[in-house]
């Protein structure tokens, strides 16, 4: 019988296009809104998982995310150092200063500043040049999104483009040279400014100076040592505040999740996505239930249980639902590949797929939902009327 | 050939519409047998109790009142799940609009009653081939009933209703969708082949040219069998 329901629903090839637009339709909407919100999230805390190598951050208490610097004193880094379980700590500045480019115009930059010996926290992927080379004089590491964009050299004529910032090229912090020794690969800011790393002491000195300057202390626990335990003795005997990195990233995700309306405006449109699919596809669905009611009841009087036919109509259901989302999901995937290197923010990790194919599922229920009634009411009885 | 064992029998069969004073009385005490083997035509104006009559006689509709046993069961007596397993197995339909389902071809369509009787499909279309080429037309197995004229898309419907055998087959006017010599192909084909095997006929019908076919004839009226003659009787 499963096999009488297919050719019921593929039978009728323009409903079951139409079924399978709209779900197609709604699953992409779905998908892809879902899939750019969760980029945008994700530029919100790319500077945390690019800073790989620590296991805890450290930071005045009064942070609420990553760029909310409030920094501390000097002497902070000492006592975390100073307790027990703490492998390494280093200090890591980061603030938002303006670079002075060529043609004179200003630019603010996300300024990292790393470790002088050890450059702990530096970026994974280097295009040109080498994080080593940070210890050379006036030395800094541009990203390559800022560096052929926001940083790049004004075009040599009117009209034409502009040309890369490359190793070699220079610009001017805080009226302070900086040399580009190298570029590199980072993730995306939420921001879209350019990303410069340096050495601690260089990027103090190109910071307007104030009495403390330390952002954060990247903190590396000792093998066999519990990150959150070490967490809580380190907030313990500093009064400061201390994250694991999972952690860390949740309060800043958190922090923009709360106050920049993002989640709403993107769920507006997931929502919007859901509901236009639900009326889609249930219209159609029932529609499609409805011309074929008379033969339901034919079913029904002919033996067929209600069982059995709720059995059909939810197959029906499902391999609308599992094609349409097939093609929704590989045209979001299409879109998102299309657009990898550039500006779109765009993640889709399996727990999204997942929760995609589930929200498909509710439309397809919803919509079988109201043609499982109708046939379960149906009195087989009126297959003798004309 | 007719049996003396009655296959169906209703005594005082009540059944009422709505309730109060829109309430409509269909069946008011109908008295019936119909035997293995035999035709029987239920005939009578419209509105007089025959659709009522044979949807409760195939267990489509619960009687209100009276007693209806059909192939040695007390229909009132089963469960909803009892009478659907009951259909599936013991009865046969052929409706007026024959009730094809239009994406499946014609073998298809006569494979149904046994699909629901969980035969495998290549199985089921075989059987159905079969039954298509007794009824005269199967080299139509592959055709929808789109591709099909009136009379053959009727020999599909009776051949969908007799491929899984059933004992009792009821027809709703088999013939009000068909021209006469037409319409009188498809009674022969029905008595040829729905009534073999002490198989029991019933057929609802207005059209009195097809009465010859009938083994006897009940006349319905106001909810009641007036009469249960031959054909022969009933001509006079």
């Amino acid at each position: 019988m499963m096999y009488v329901a297919l050719r019921m629903l593929l039978g009728d090839r323009a409903k079951y296009f139409g079924l399978i637009f709209g779900l197609t339709f709604a699953s992409l909407v779905l998908t892809q809104q879902s899939a750019v919100f969760l980029g945008l999230m994700t530029r919100t805390f790319g500077a945390i998982t690019d800073t790989g190598v620590a296991d805890i951050w450290v930071m005045d208490p009064k942070v609420q995310y990553i760029d909310d610097i409030k920094p501390m004193s000097d002497t902070a880094l000492l006592r975390v150092r100073g307790i027990e379980g703490v492998d390494w700590a280093v200090p890591l500045y980061k603030s938002l200063l303006k670079a002075r480019l060529e043609n004179g115009n200003f630019q603010s930059v996300n300024v990292f500043g790393l470790d002088d010996a050890t450059l702990a926290g530096g970026p994974h992927t280097m295009l040109e040049g080498r994080v080593e080379d940070l210890r050379m004089s006036d030395a800094v590491i541009v990203d390559s999104v800022g560096a052929q964009g926001k940083l790049a050299k004004p075009p040599s004529k009117p009209g034409g483009k502009p040309t890369p910032l490359h190793v070699g090229d220079s610009l001017e912090l805080n009226d302070r040279r900086a040399v580009v020794v190298g570029i590199c690969k980072v993730s995306r800011t939420f921001q879209s400014q350019p990303v410069l790393y340096t050495t601690y002491s260089r990027a103090t000195t190109f910071a307007p100076h104030e009495r403390k300057m330390l952002s954060f202390i990247l903190v590396k626990a000792k093998p066999g040592i519990a990150e959150a335990d070490l967490c809580a003795r380190i907030r313990e005997r500093t009064g400061l505040e201390a994250y694991e990195k999972e952690t860390f990233i949740e309060k800043t995700m958190g922090y923009f999740m709360k106050y920049t309306g993002i989640p709403i405006n993107f769920g507006t449109a997931v929502a919007l996505g859901f509901v236009v699919g639900v009326a889609i596809v249930a219209q159609l669905f029932y529609s499609f239930t409805l011309e074929n009611l008379r033969y339901f009841a034919t079913l029904k009087a002919m033996g067929a249980s209600n069982f059995r036919l709720l059995r059909m109509i939810l197959l029906q259901a499902l391999l609308v639902g599992a094609t349409g989302y097939g093609i929704g999901v590989g045209l979001a995937s299409l879109f998102g590949y299309s657009f990898r290197d550039t500006e779109l923010a765009f993640r889709l990790p399996w727990q999204l797929l997942l929760g995609s194919a589930g929200a498909v599922m509710v439309i397809c229920a919803l919509s079988a939902a109201l043609s499982l009634l109708k046939v379960v009411r149906l009195e087989p009885a009126v297959v003798f009327k004309a | 050939m007719v049996s003396l064992d009655p296959i169906i029998r209703c005594s005082k069969l009540t059944k009422t519409y709505g309730q109060g004073e829109s309430a409509v009385q269909a069946l008011r005490g109908i008295e019936l047998e119909a035997f293995a083997g035999e035709l029987l035509m239920l005939v009578g104006p419209s509105g007089c109790g025959k659709t009522t009559l044979i949807s409760v006689l195939s267990s489509l509709l619960d009687a209100d009142g009276g007693e209806c046993r059909v192939l040695e069961r007390d229909l009132r007596s089963l469960s909803a799940a009892e009478k659907t397993a009951f259909r599936a197995r013991s009865i046969g339909f052929v409706f007026q609009a024959f009730n094809l389902i239009p994406t499946l071809t014609a073998a298809e369509n006569v494979a149904v009653p046994l699909l629901i009787q969980d035969m495998p499909r290549r199985a089921a279309v075989r059987r159905a081939t079969e039954m298509l080429e007794r009824v005269g037309i199967g080299d139509k197995a592959g055709k929808l009933p789109s591709q099909l004229s009136g009379g053959q898309q009727q020999r599909v419907a009776i051949a969908r209703a007799i491929v899984h055998e059933p004992r009792l087959v009821v027809c709703d006017e088999p013939t009000s969708a068909l021209d006469h010599q037409t319409g009188e192909r498809v009674l022969k084909l029905l008595r040829e082949n729905a009534l073999r095997d002490g198989r029991t006929l019933v057929i609802v019908t207005h059209d009195h040219r097809i009465f010859p076919y009938a083994d006897r004839i009940a006349q319905m009226d106001d909810g009641r069998v007036v009469s249960v003659q031959r054909p022969s009787e009933k001509s006079q």
